[in-house]
């Protein structure tokens, strides 16, 4: 069995999460003593010098947002932003870190605001996540009381207020600037980029906003050094990643593993293989926002760029296994559903094009002969025009899983018969 | 508006600062104290008051966010994951089974007003999928033998 590395989930299960003296009894809080020690210069640069990049699915270089939060004005109102509206489907890391280790997380946040230099922050999380809520809101009141939040924080002179806000059932509010507008309390509605957060983000200052994993891996990053997180992982994807398999597994499940595992590693070694003695058929990578991974993938590292070469994403660790005799069509489908219900409205392109795509495709399902062939072509098509004129990413996604699908899974299926 | 519902809306509004950014939290405070899981029209009007904006901005949102209702739901709104893991795990079935028992479809309440049953994007609770919440409360691994343990449950709890 292969032995789990753990950075974000270091404490999971191992301490109380309602206790904060077992956190601090565990190294909790030292990684913020050193880091108010620095210069806010070492912090951004240990971080991005780390080579940490975002866990909410972009995996965008996490030092040089934060360099670009820290640099855009010295003295002017800066805010931090945890995004922890975890929402798509077959991703549940989020809430196990704040189920397990909320402190983590708040430590994360703490250091990230003092190199950027802002002093108001505030976890957006989804409303569903009632323990989540519950377990954050407790070790943010424990951390005011020890002093990790606050004015003056550890005598440091740095004061930084957090507070919680409340997602309200909405898939697009886990977009930065779709949550920016909710953290404002108005409709998840998506806005033009650039701007980007850094620049103008919450009430028009410079936001930091960073996912919940991210946040969790600055304390060891801090602690340990740059240097050390390099040496976990790959080149191009350092450090751990928390992966959550469900489906057609024996053990589904959260797993947290340096990049570079293969996919068949991290579905038969650690999720103990497909159930009921059935072969493998395939694997959605990244969530309903993903990409279909054929048998052919098995072998193929899971880091950012070994996906990206063949055409996979690993977007927010989501691993959802189908065995060999599910109904792929009826999957996507329904994610098509999906990506229909949660669009926002604002703009035409994915209004009206989810609508079509899941109308298209649920005509043709219906109809007695169904072909894939009939249909995958056209659909990929125009959801190739959604991704290219939509606002924000959830126009942009539905491409992602219907030609991976296609091309990976069923037009080969099709060339057989 | 019920007498101790006004009350408490009132409460409420005096626990957070009156600021518009503040609208989501506390409709959710709101809602979670209303037997009937939704925001009274009236409720929608002191609320925009308090924070000096729009009703329409406090529809716009309560329309926006699917855990928000403006019409009575419920005592305990039943939300059934129907993503991809828990469709394919037979969360289809569950909805099938929960309409009969209940008698009711799909956003139909109860006729004793006990509970509404809805479908939900992704719970975050895939490895345990199918799943569903009763009002905050998470259920994973759902058979329709615990599907009726837990709805009898809450029928004692009336």
């Amino acid at each position: 069995m292969l032995k789990e590395y753990r950075i974000a989930l270091r404490n999971s299960g191992l301490i109380n999460p309602e206790s904060i003296e077992e956190f601090i009894s565990a190294d909790g809080y030292q990684a913020l003593r050193k880091a108010l020690k620095s210069e806010p210069l070492g912090i951004y640069e240990e971080i991005y010098d780390s080579g940490l990049r975002g866990r909410g699915g972009a995996g965008f270089p996490t030092g040089a947002k934060e360099k670009a939060a820290a640099v855009i004005c010295s003295d002017c109102e800066k805010y931090v932003i945890c995004n922890a509206d975890e929402g798509e489907p077959g991703t549940f890391k989020d809430r196990i870190i704040m189920e397990t280790d909320p402190h983590t997380l708040i430590e994360g946040m703490v250091i990230a605001a003092y190199s950027v230099n802002a002093h108001r922050g505030f976890v957006y999380i989804r409303g569903e996540y009632k323990l989540s809520i519950q377990r954050v809101q407790l070790a943010i009141e424990q951390a005011y009381k020890h002093g990790f939040l606050g004015k003056n924080i550890l005598g440091s002179g740095f004061d930084f207020d957090l507070e919680i806000r409340r997602g309200a059932g909405s898939y697009l509010c886990g977009e930065e600037l779709t949550l920016i507008e909710s953290v404002e309390g108005k409709r998840g509605y998506p806005r033009i980029k650039p701007p980007y957060p850094a620049e103008h983000g919450l009430w028009g200052a410079p936001t930091l906003i960073n996912n919940v994993e991210t946040l969790a891996n600055f304390p060891s990053i801090i602690l340990n050094g740059a240097k050390w997180y390099r040496s976990i992982g790959t080149e191009n994807s350092p450090g751990t990643k928390i992966f959550t398999i469900s489906g057609d597994v024996n053990k589904p499940g959260y797993y947290e593993f340096p990049f570079g595992m293969t996919l068949k590693e991290l579905v038969f070694d650690v999720a103990g293989g497909i159930k009921d003695g059935k072969g493998f058929g395939a694997a959605l990578l990244g969530g309903a926002a993903g990409t279909f991974a054929s048998k052919k993938h098995l072998d193929v590292q899971m880091g950012y760029d070994k996906l990206k070469e063949v055409g996979l994403t690993l977007g927010s660790g989501a691993i959802i296994v189908f065995d060999d005799t599910r109904n792929l069509n009826d999957t996507m489908l329904n994610i098509l559903k999906f990506f229909k219900h949660e669009s926002c409205g604002k703009c035409i392109p994915c209004r009206v094009g989810t609508s079509q795509l899941y109308n298209h495709l649920v005509n043709e399902i219906n109809k007695n002969h169904f072909n894939p062939s009939n249909i995958y072509p056209e659909l990929i098509r125009q959801a190739d025009i959604i991704a290219k004129t939509s606002l924000c990413p959830l126009g942009q996604s539905p491409i992602l899983p219907l030609r991976s699908l296609w091309q990976n899974i069923l037009e080969s299926n099709s060339a057989k018969h | 508006m019920r007498n101790y519902l006004a009350m408490e809306v009132e409460k409420i509004l005096s626990e957070f600062p009156k600021s518009k950014d503040y609208l989501l939290e506390i409709l959710h405070e709101i809602q979670n104290k209303n037997p009937n899981s939704y925001i009274p029209p009236e409720v929608v009007q002191k609320v925009a008051k308090h924070l000096n904006i729009k009703k329409a901005q406090v529809y716009g949102v309560i329309g926006y966010y699917s855990m928000f209702s403006d019409k009575p739901r419920g005592k305990y709104v039943i939300r059934i994951c129907a993503s991809p893991v828990c469709s394919m795990m037979g969360a289809e079935n569950l909805i099938e089974y929960l309409e009969k028992k209940l008698n009711v479809k799909v956003g139909e309440t109860t006729p004793d007003e006990l509970f509404t049953l809805e479908t939900s994007e992704c719970l975050g609770n895939c490895a345990a999928a199918p799943a569903m919440m009763v009002n905050l409360d998470m259920y994973g691994n759902l058979t329709p033998g615990m599907v009726d343990n837990i709805l009898k449950q809450y029928s004692q709890n009336k």
